[in-house]
């Protein structure tokens, strides 16, 4: 049954390369909850929960673990007082399917918030390859507004350049520089983008690392450093520095089964704290950084 | 009843007579609080002829009886002085609407909804100290005569930032005043005043714990005189007692939001209820408080923060604070590996009780003073603060010396983690020390080394003023994470959770 679920998983992000994994996962998780048998539902929410952590050891990013989560409480928030147990399902499923049409509108909204902030004639630097951050300049280009793009290499897996070839099939003016030329490249730039894979409650973000990098730039620069995120990103985590980021995170699924000695592996991720961020772009709306723990208690509690 | 009923309208007529009789002399308007106050102080006067503990907080549904009585006064003021007992009445009893409310009372709910759409929520703010205001004084003078509480001298000569605040002497405690034995103040509260007044009973959770538990004593002896109601009368006895204890010590924030908790229970106990099954369903309330919000609390949050302690840390924790020594204390119970460095300060050296507590668990400690704090940070890892008050605006009001401790932390790049239960969130925002603060007793200062105090005649000096500071108030930018029973929340977060407990109130 494990397999299953995991294969499903893979096919989902195989069929369709621009979903969000979070997306992918909860579609998992919805047609793992429509096969499941269990007879009760604190079973079925075990079974869920199982799931979800077979599904984080897949794929390890911040995203499937707070889309999981996330899933799990929408769906079971409402009162099961029915007393046949297919009722009940019925009503998660229906539940379930509500949230998923809802979080796969979610990088539309967020495109539609942030291509305004982007003025004619910008010079914009984003950092790796992010679906959000695609998702918004082809709003903007689509808008006729003349721009062009600095993007990052992103070693060690180059998903910069990748990032590169797709905005060039967009007829965007795009040049891609090397992670150290960063500090270099910031005076010429006027704002920053970038995605996030996680945000956290201070109203930090994790992303792929070199993001922290950019935005003490960016910083020291006083240039706007905004992050666009969908908001099944926001994840229950409280780091207070780069070390206090779960290791569960840091690392890619495979390293972390197979690597004894943690320390000699480089880190995927790392932590941008609230202070460094401007504006964050979600489908909840525009928020500051210390809004964000706002929301997170409303949609937590 | 009828005739009960009767007599107490007469009581309210007369008394409505001599207040519209004061209104008119008055001019001064002070803050709505004290105009409260006074009203409240202004009932209990011996110079009333027939009433003797007068429930002054009547109902709307007897105003309503009365208004179809009485018709000697214009309708105007009686509109008035209603609509300012309702606003106290809004303000004092944050009941739930008509449920837990007896019979008596539920007719009150719908005369009592529209006042409150009308008057945003009336929140209960501290008194606003102003001793050098003369007529200020004046006033808090008279309240305390009323309430046959003895009043206190301000002692030596005040730094003129601080003039505005009340600065005792600790060798002239308001219990030298009191007459043997106590008539107006209970036994065990002149007890708790003077353990206050001496330093005896010091830190937030301890005096709010003394405080409640002394409560309690004074509901066990407490008995309904007749003609009167335990809901209304019990608010009324203990509020020369809550005078006389800020008279002592100035009341914390957590002490206020205790006794406010305890005024709303009393006020919402039905008027049928028989007087031991309402003592006990107040003990009860008052054991739940003090278990819910202190004890409870205090394991949630040493569960959070355990998260956040890891092996090999160095963590800075500063004076003594019960709940940072109870989450080190936890953590070591939970096998974790670190070192403590505690900070300490004159006048009050609270570190050392700090200290002699990790010791005894048996916690690697150094321990250091405050002037030391730049040469030892860089080996710090974390910093644990207590709170003494977390503001509605993000600010932290702990004991002095502890915004010192948060910026030159934040200068060497170290998070620094508040832990706070929600009990001592207050609504009250302040952006300076000076404002809203409380001065001790400024001969502490006096230090006597070989024999000799050079600071011993210090009043002789005309231009030397001594400051004893006891608060100061840190900004929300040098304080990376506050713990609380909710969760971990950001130091901006404070309002989000003041508003999320006034909707479940």
């Amino acid at each position: 049954k494990d397999n299953t679920l995991v294969e499903y998983f893979r096919a989902q992000i195989r069929g369709d390369p621009d979903v969000a994994s979070a997306v992918a996962a909860i579609r998992s998780l919805l047609e793992f909850l429509r096969r499941d048998q269990s007879e009760t539902i604190l079973g079925l929410r075990e079974n869920m929960t199982q799931a979800i952590r077979r599904l984080e050891e897949t794929d390890s990013s911040v995203a499937v673990s707070s889309g999981g989560e996330l899933f799990l409480r929408f769906i079971s928030l409402t009162s099961l007082e029915h007393p046949d147990l297919s009722q009940c399902k019925n009503v998660m499923i229906e539940r379930g399917e509500l949230f998923l049409k809802k979080i796969s509108l979610s990088r539309g909204k967020v495109g539609k918030l942030c291509h305004t902030f982007i003025k004619d004639g910008a010079k914009i630097l984003t950092h790796s390859s992010s679906r959000v951050v695609l998702k918004v300049l082809e709003n903007a280009a689509a808008d006729n507004k003349r721009f062009t793009v600095y993007v990052t290499e992103s070693q060690p897996d180059s998903a910069g350049k990748r990032m590169a070839q797709k905005l060039r099939k967009l007829n965007i003016p795009v040049m891609v520089v090397l992670d150290a030329a960063v500090g270099y490249i910031m005076e010429k730039v006027d704002l920053v983008i970038v995605g996030a894979e996680g945000v956290v409650e201070s109203g930090g973000v994790i992303n792929k690392i070199g993001t922290y990098q950019m935005a003490v730039c960016s910083k020291a620069h006083n240039k706007p450093f905004y992050v666009v995120a969908e908001s099944f990103k926001f994840v229950r985590l409280y780091p207070l520095n780069q070390q206090d980021v779960p290791d569960r995170f840091k690392y890619t699924a495979d390293i972390l089964k197979t690597v004894k000695d943690l320390n000699q592996e480089h880190p995927m991720i790392d932590y941008t704290p609230p202070s460094l961020i401007t504006l964050l772009f979600t489908d909840l709306g525009v928020l500051t950084p210390s809004a964000v723990s706002d929301e997170l208690i409303k949609l937590y509690l | 009843n009828e005739g009960k009923e009767l007599t107490k309208e007469e009581k309210q007529r007369l008394r409505k007579e001599k207040k519209q009789h004061k209104k008119n002399k008055k001019d001064d308007k002070g803050p709505p609080e004290k105009e409260k106050e006074k009203e409240k102080a202004s009932v209990p006067a011996p110079s009333k002829p027939a009433t003797q503990s007068p429930a002054h907080k009547a109902p709307a549904p007897v105003h309503a009886s009365e208004s179809a009585a009485a018709a000697e006064k214009p309708a105007k003021s009686k509109a008035e002085l209603r609509a300012e007992r309702r606003a106290r009445q809004d303000s004092e009893r944050t009941s739930k609407q008509g449920k837990k409310e007896g019979g008596q009372q539920s007719a009150s709910s719908k005369p009592k909804a529209t006042p409150n759409e009308l008057q945003p929520v009336v929140k209960r703010l501290p008194e606003h100290v102003q001793v050098d205001d003369p007529a200020a004084l004046k006033k808090l003078a008279k309240k305390l005569e009323r309430q046959q509480v003895p009043l206190r001298s301000d002692y030596g000569y005040k730094v003129s930032l601080f003039s505005h605040l009340h600065q005792y002497s600790r060798k002239s405690p308001p219990t030298l005043q009191i007459s043997i034995p106590a008539t107006v103040i209970h036994p065990s509260i002149v007890r708790l005043g003077l353990q206050y007044s001496q330093g005896i009973i010091a830190g937030s959770n301890a005096r709010s714990v003394a405080l409640l538990h002394t409560f309690k004593q004074v509901i066990q002896d407490y008995s309904t005189p007749p003609n009167e109601e335990l809901s209304r009368d019990l608010v009324n006895k203990l509020s020369p007692y809550i005078s006389f204890l800020s008279q002592c010590r100035p009341l914390s924030a957590s002490m206020g939001n205790a006794i406010k908790y305890i005024k709303k229970e009393i006020s919402n106990i039905p008027s049928q209820c028989k007087e031991e099954e309402a003592k006990g369903k107040l003990q009860a309330c008052i054991d739940s408080y003090i278990n819910e919000k202190i004890i409870l609390a205090s394991e949630a949050i040493s569960k959070y923060a355990i998260e956040k302690i890891s092996d090999g840390d160095v963590i800075l924790v500063y004076g003594c604070s019960s709940l940072v020594n109870h989450i080190l204390c936890k953590a070591f119970e939970k096998q974790r590996k670190f070192r403590v460095i505690v900070v300490d300060s004159r006048p009050r050296l609270e570190g050392r009780e700090a200290l002699r507590r990790l010791v005894k668990k048996g916690i690697r400690c150094t321990y250091v003073l405050i002037s030391a704090l730049s040469y030892i940070l860089p080996e710090v890892s974390k910093v644990f603060l207590g709170a003494h008050a977390l503001l509605a605006n993000g600010y932290v009001m702990s004991r002095v010396g502890t915004s010192q401790i948060a910026l030159v932390a934040k200068a060497y790049n170290v998070p620094v983690l508040v832990c706070c239960e929600t009990y001592k969130f207050c609504e009250r925002v302040q952006t300076d020390s000076f404002v809203s603060n409380e001065l001790d007793d400024p001969d502490d200062l006096i230090v006597t080394r070989n024999g000799k105090s050079h600071l011993e005649n210090w009043q002789t000096v005309k231009s030397l003023g001594l400051l004893n500071l006891v608060y100061d108030v840190t900004p929300p930018d040098f304080v990376d994470l506050v713990i609380t029973d909710l969760g971990m929340i950001p130091c901006t977060s404070v309002p989000v959770v003041l508003r999320v407990k006034n909707v479940d109130q």
